[in-house]
């Protein structure tokens, strides 16, 4: 019951990407594990596979990882680094059909009472129902 | 206070907002934050409105978009609700300190 879902933000922008995952910490607090990436190497825009599976691996938990992505690239690379992982992990990770910013910060809040996978992704995505 | 009604007992409580912009997403998530520490069922409204919202919603705590000096109510349902109403009171009326974690 003392861990929770842990969030990793994936952005074109690694500066977005930072950006949502300080807002994150400073307004949900500490004990929710956030990681993020974004960008390519060369400090352009772009997504890549292994920088989503180590931002999956640093926020790793228990009780699974909620996924926030902004565009295109973004969704379908954290779809594919999501394949990539180990059968049993793969289940404990899911995408969410939110807007990047207030879905992470939803997803947060809510994983930070120590609510399930599909309750956290239930709350992020509650934006997009609406 | 306490009130009774047809789902049993509800713990209610009162509390002027004093933050300086009202319940924008910082004091929301807080909340609900606090909210969800407690079992009970716990309901907000600001100003009378018709609706309550559930508390431990952040999305739809974040709507109630209460400006400064509007009075929130608070009630709850449940073995913790005492507590849970004084606690929420309390976060409302300190306005919502940074509590460290």
């Amino acid at each position: 019951m003392s861990d929770t879902v842990g969030i990793v933000i994936v952005s074109h922008s690694r500066d977005i990407a930072k950006g949502t995952a300080d807002m994150v910490r400073q307004m949900v607090g500490s004990e929710v594990k956030v990681a993020f990436c974004g960008g390519d190497p060369d400090g352009g825009l772009g997504t890549n596979v292994p920088g989503i599976i180590d931002a999956i691996n640093d926020a790793w938990s228990t009780k699974g990882v909620a996924i926030l992505v902004d565009l295109g690239g973004a969704e379908t690379n954290s779809e594919m680094a999501v394949e990539m992982l180990e059968p049993e992990r793969r289940k404990m990770v899911v995408v969410c059909n939110a807007p990047i910013v207030e879905g992470a910060v939803m997803a947060a809040t809510e994983a930070a009472g120590g609510s399930s996978l599909e309750q956290v992704r239930a709350v992020a995505e509650e934006l997009t129902a609406g | 206070m306490l009130e009774t009604s047809a789902d049993g007992p509800f713990v209610t409580g009162k509390v002027r907002l004093v933050h300086a912009v009202g319940m924008h997403a910082r004091p929301a998530v807080k909340l609900t934050k606090l909210a969800k520490r407690f079992q009970a069922q716990i309901s907000v409204r600001a100003s009378e409105a018709a609706d309550w919202i559930n508390a431990k919603s952040v999305a739809k705590v974040m709507a109630l978009r209460a400006p400064r000096d509007s009075i929130i109510e608070i009630k709850a349902h449940g073995d913790d609700a005492e507590a849970a109403v004084a606690a929420l009171i309390d976060l409302v009326a300190t306005d919502f300190p940074d509590a460290g974690s």
